[in-house]
């Protein structure tokens, strides 16, 4: 074949070089899919025929009689239970009201709302979300009706009034008063637009209720049960011709958490009046004993609908009683730091366990002057006088002989700068400054000179209370860091990560937090009269040195203070890190910790004999002590 | 062929009006009325361009069509829990996986007609499954079943017509049958229990057999002659659920009875015969295959769509073409016949 033809094909109509043109080719093919096309329509119209012409009369009756009524009998959450199943989180017996979508009338929405003190837009809102929904579907208006709402509705609720308006019996969540845990527990609201629209809550409806914070939401689903619903069909005069079915409520699983709800109490006694945090974690298995963050908040106000001031309220408050500090409070660990700092140096070798420095109140390092938070100096320092007495110069020295890529290596190690993972919403890491991280983040090569700072716990480093005691929870099991939690879920502990650490070098350092308290150092007010509680303090700055002169004795600048001990040393069974914001100084914060861990021992002591029950009623909302209690009578 | 498809449209818009009225989406009939123009527009746009020039593209139309459909993925809205909307301006919202169905149409033409046997050998069963496997994998994932298996359809159509060997199809069948129980797994939750509830509608008279029980109701309740426009209980007192979309059918039904049925039936085998006219007359086998892909496509639709009103199919999201509520499905049904059309234009070629 010549070049030539093969060019005139290419000028032929565009692309018809890959195309066939044997038209007949698929003729048999059609002929079967015009087959099949007519068996399709024949299968159709069999249907149709079916329906309507052999059983119209059966279908006419269902339509006519086609007056579903829907109605859902919801399923109580679980509770949220103690280590001990002592109840934490309980429901109580109320009334919700819901319109019935299969008879509402849009005139009726306004009166009605009028009748309950409801914003009409808002109920109306709330219809039309529902729109695209299965009528069955009814719309939830009010939770806990009171005794004069109650009254509105038996007298409105008939044929030829409101026939849309349905009483419900629910389960309405109950929270102990005051805040008590409630950073712990989180609340449950009204899921919002934003959420529903999510495949998470795919399954959800407008106005349910679900887990909005901490246990809460983190065991959502298992603590939802599944709503059941009764069918019924009414005539057009409302009256019930047939039950159609009744689909059980199956209840959500009771939630049992490590907490310990007496170390609990005591621990937000401790708090009471104090912005802060404390954990107590049991450091062989991870398990969380006491999770307290102060200022709470009253989650029975988010229970359904929370009222716009007071959401303003809690959300302009200074004190931040939304701001769950224990997990998300992100501030210098201060003087705390120095146990790992020390670990760090003897681990690398940086330092031995003779290293002595001389402290005379200071020393100048690149030209600037560090003061030593003693002002006369602490004379000949050595590792174990360093930690317990907290001398700032001895671990500026410390710090810059270890550098300040090992320290951000051990700070890394016991858990620092990342997540703990514990089985909580809204988890924050904290800093762990090293130079790669300083590159990171500003560009800029590190300078010895802030090591001096981060080797006492300031500049850059920064923790959360969680970190803290997760940090010690493992270096006092030896090495081993147990995953914290506060579900009980009935599964083995999980180990999230292990070290291996020299157990002279571990041992100085421990004995070193022995001397805080035990030995006339900074953490005395810790010290308990049989059980060994050793510890650290810390005093962290919020600013610079500087800064704070110009703001002095104003409250929200004060120095954090901070303790985190454990108990005893020998036998380490508990680990207790407290933050108390504003606080002046380390031992401040050390009777917190004291308090935790005596109530620890005391209540192990007791154990022999069975414990009282403790007055739990005392938590609860006063006029309704019991969950049995007849719903309608709640003071507002 | 326009004639036969205008008319049921306006069947359509007419029980769109007559099921929203006094409702919010009251506006719907017209929003419908003004994708019809949209369509026709689009229709003609489509039978201007010579087909072949489209067939050369379709690399680039299946490149276009996987990159949309990935960015619904990646940064779609999730509405009622998949993802299957691209938002554009004015609050319209664009479904990629209707354009795929055109390209799909497209892509098994071209590569059918390029082949140089009439037999297919593994070789091209497999290359022709991965081409479609791709896409229909990015719908499945938004999650969107039913277009999944339109895809699906318009593949097996075109296979069919490519001349499978019948020992091929044989495996392919029994593939499908071992692979079936192991894609159970993978179905999500609700698409399981729609298809349970197919099985036995009384399952769960007030979740998913609920729209099944209402439909077959409101078709029943019709009779022969129907209850009238705007009369029919089912529809106007919102006991069927979405009676302007997936079940405009069952509204129609009620309204019109077993005559309206027929009346449309009619209309729908008339349009389809004539494709399947132009499939005949085409002038080459790209344009025939074309033809049938878009016929096929459209029996699938009617197939899923109406015999689940009746309860003779599963519930799933597929539209009824040129009747069911909706911009992306009209867009891409006039879209199709103005591919038809475009061959219909070239036959004078031959």
């Amino acid at each position: 074949m010549s070049s030539i033809p093969e060019d005139r094909e290419h000028e032929a109509p565009k692309v018809s070089h890959f195309l066939r043109n044997d038209t007949y080719y698929g003729a048999v093919q059609i002929a079967i899919f015009q087959y099949v096309s007519v068996a399709v329509f024949v299968f159709l119209l069999a249907g149709y025929w079916d329906l309507q012409v052999r059983n119209e009369s059966l279908y006419n009756t269902k339509a006519l009689q086609n007056q579903i009524k829907s109605l859902p009998m919801p399923a109580p959450r679980g509770r949220i239970l103690d280590r001990e199943g002592r109840v934490i989180v309980d429901n109580h017996a109320s009334y919700r009201l819901v319109l019935s979508r299969e008879n509402l009338r849009e005139e009726h929405v306004e009166p009605i709302a009028r009748g309950l003190d409801l914003d009409a837009d808002d109920l109306e809102a709330l219809v039309r979300r529902f729109d695209r929904r299965p009528s069955y579907y009814t719309i939830p208006i009010k939770e806990e009706l009171t005794a004069a709402e109650l009254a509105f509705v038996e007298a409105h609720r008939n044929a030829q009034m409101f026939p849309e308006m349905e009483l419900i019996k629910s389960q309405f969540r109950l929270y102990p008063q005051d805040g008590f845990a409630s950073h712990l527990s989180g609340y449950v609201g009204e899921i919002s637009d934003a959420e529903l629209n999510s495949p998470e809550w795919a399954s959800h409806s407008p106005g349910d209720l679900i887990g909005k914070m901490g246990v809460e939401r983190y065991n959502n689903e298992s603590l939802t049960g599944i709503d059941g619903q009764r069918q019924v069909r009414v005539d057009n005069r409302m009256n019930t011709r047939e039950v159609l079915g009744v689909k059980p409520a199956v209840a959500g699983k009771d939630l049992r958490l490590t907490i310990d709800l007496d170390l609990q109490t005591v621990a937000e006694l401790a708090m009471e009046g104090r912005k802060g945090a404390v954990v107590a974690i049991v450091p062989a298995t991870g398990e969380v004993l006491a999770f307290v963050s102060t200022p709470g908040y009253d989650p029975n106000h988010f229970v359904g609908r929370i009222k716009p001031q007071e959401w303003k309220a809690l959300t302009e408050d200074p004190h931040k009683p939304l701001f769950n500090r224990a997990l998300q409070s992100q501030l210098a660990p201060g003087s705390t730091f120095k146990p790992i700092v020390a670990l760090a140096a003897l681990e690398s070798g940086a330092i031995d366990e003779n290293f002595s420095v001389h402290c005379n109140g200071g020393a100048t390092f690149f030209g600037r002057y560090f003061k030593c938070h003693k002002k006369g100096g602490h004379g000949t320092v050595s590792l174990h006088k360093g930690l317990a007495q907290s001398c700032d110069v001895y671990f500026y020295n410390v710090g810059l002989r270890a550098g300040i890529d090992t320290i951000a290596k051990y700070a890394e190690m016991v858990g620092y700068g990342r997540k703990t993972g514990i089985d909580l919403p809204g988890e924050k890491e904290g800093v762990v400054p090293s130079s790669a991280w300083k590159i990171r983040t500003f560009r800029e090569k590190w300078y010895e000179g802030e090591t001096v700072s981060v080797a006492i716990g300031q500049g850059a480093t920064t923790v959360t209370p969680l970190q803290m005691a997760y940090a010690y929870s493992g270096l006092v099991n030896k090495g081993v860091w147990m995953r914290p939690h506060v579900v009980d879920d009935g599964r083995k502990p999980q180990v999230d990560h292990t070290a291996v650490i020299n157990p002279a070098n571990l041992g100085k350092v421990l004995d070193g937090m022995c001397g805080v308290v035990n030995e006339g150092g900074t953490g005395a007010a810790a010290r308990l009269p049989d059980i060994v509680l050793c510890g650290k303090t810390g005093s962290a700055q919020r600013a610079s040195n500087d800064f704070l002169k110009t703001k002095q004795g104003e409250e929200e600048f004060k120095d954090d203070a901070w303790f985190v001990g454990f108990a005893s040393r020998d036998n380490p069974e508990i680990v207790v890190a407290a933050l108390f914001e504003n606080g002046v100084h380390g031992n401040f914060a050390a009777p917190i910790v004291r308090d935790v861990v005596k109530a620890y021992y005391d209540k192990k002591s007791r154990q022999k004999q069975p414990a009282p029950a403790p007055n739990l009623a005392a938590w609860l909302t006063p006029g309704k002590p019991a969950p049995a209690a007849e719903p309608g009578t709640r003071p507002r | 062929m326009l004639l036969v498809a205008l008319a049921i449209c306006a069947l359509g818009i007419l029980q769109i009006y007559s099921a929203t009225h006094g409702t919010p989406s009251r506006n719907a009939w017209m929003k419908q009325t003004v994708w019809l123009g949209g369509g026709l527009f689009l229709m003609w746009l489509l039978a201007r361009v010579d087909y072949h020039n489209l067939l050369s593209q379709v690399p680039v139309l299946y490149g276009t069509t996987l990159g949309l459909l990935t960015l619904t993925l990646a940064a779609g809205n999730y509405i009622w829990g998949s993802k299957r909307w691209i938002p554009l301006f004015f609050g319209f919202r664009f479904q990629p996986a209707e354009l795929g169905k055109l390209v799909i149409v497209l892509l098994v033409a071209r590569y059918l007609s390029e082949l140089r046997s009439d037999r297919l050998e593994w070789g091209d069963l497999l290359k022709l499954g991965v081409l479609v496997g791709i896409p229909a994998g990015l719908v499945l994932a938004e999650p969107d079943l039913g277009t999944t298996l339109t895809y699906v359809s318009i593949l097996a159509i075109g296979i069919f017509f490519g001349g499978v060997r019948w020992r091929h199809a044989l495996v392919i069948l029994l593939i499908a049958v071992v692979l079936l129980p192991c894609g159970w797994f993978l179905l999500k939750d609700y698409q399981k229990t729609r298809l349970l509830t197919f099985l036995d509608p009384m399952r769960d008279p007030t979740g998913s057999g609920y729209q099944v029980i209402q439909s077959k109701i409101a078709v029943g309740a019709g009779g022969m002659w129907g209850k009238g426009v705007a009369r029919g209980s089912q529809t106007q007192l919102r006991f069927l659920p979405v009676a302007y979309t997936d079940f405009v059918i069952s509204a129609f039904a009620e309204e019109h009875g077993f005559v309206g049925i027929l009346v449309l039936f009619g209309l729908y085998f008339l349009l389809l015969m004539q494709i399947v006219q132009n499939a005949q007359r085409a002038p080459d086998r790209a344009g025939m295959l074309i033809c049938m892909g878009v016929s096929s496509l459209l029996l699938f639709h009617l197939l899923v769509n109406a015999g689940m009103a009746v309860g003779r199919m599963p519930t799933t999201g597929i539209p009824l073409p040129l009747m069911s509520y909706g911009g992306s499905s009209m867009m891409s049904v006039f879209a199709m016949l103005g591919l038809v059309n475009n061959v219909r234009l070239r036959r004078s070629v031959a």
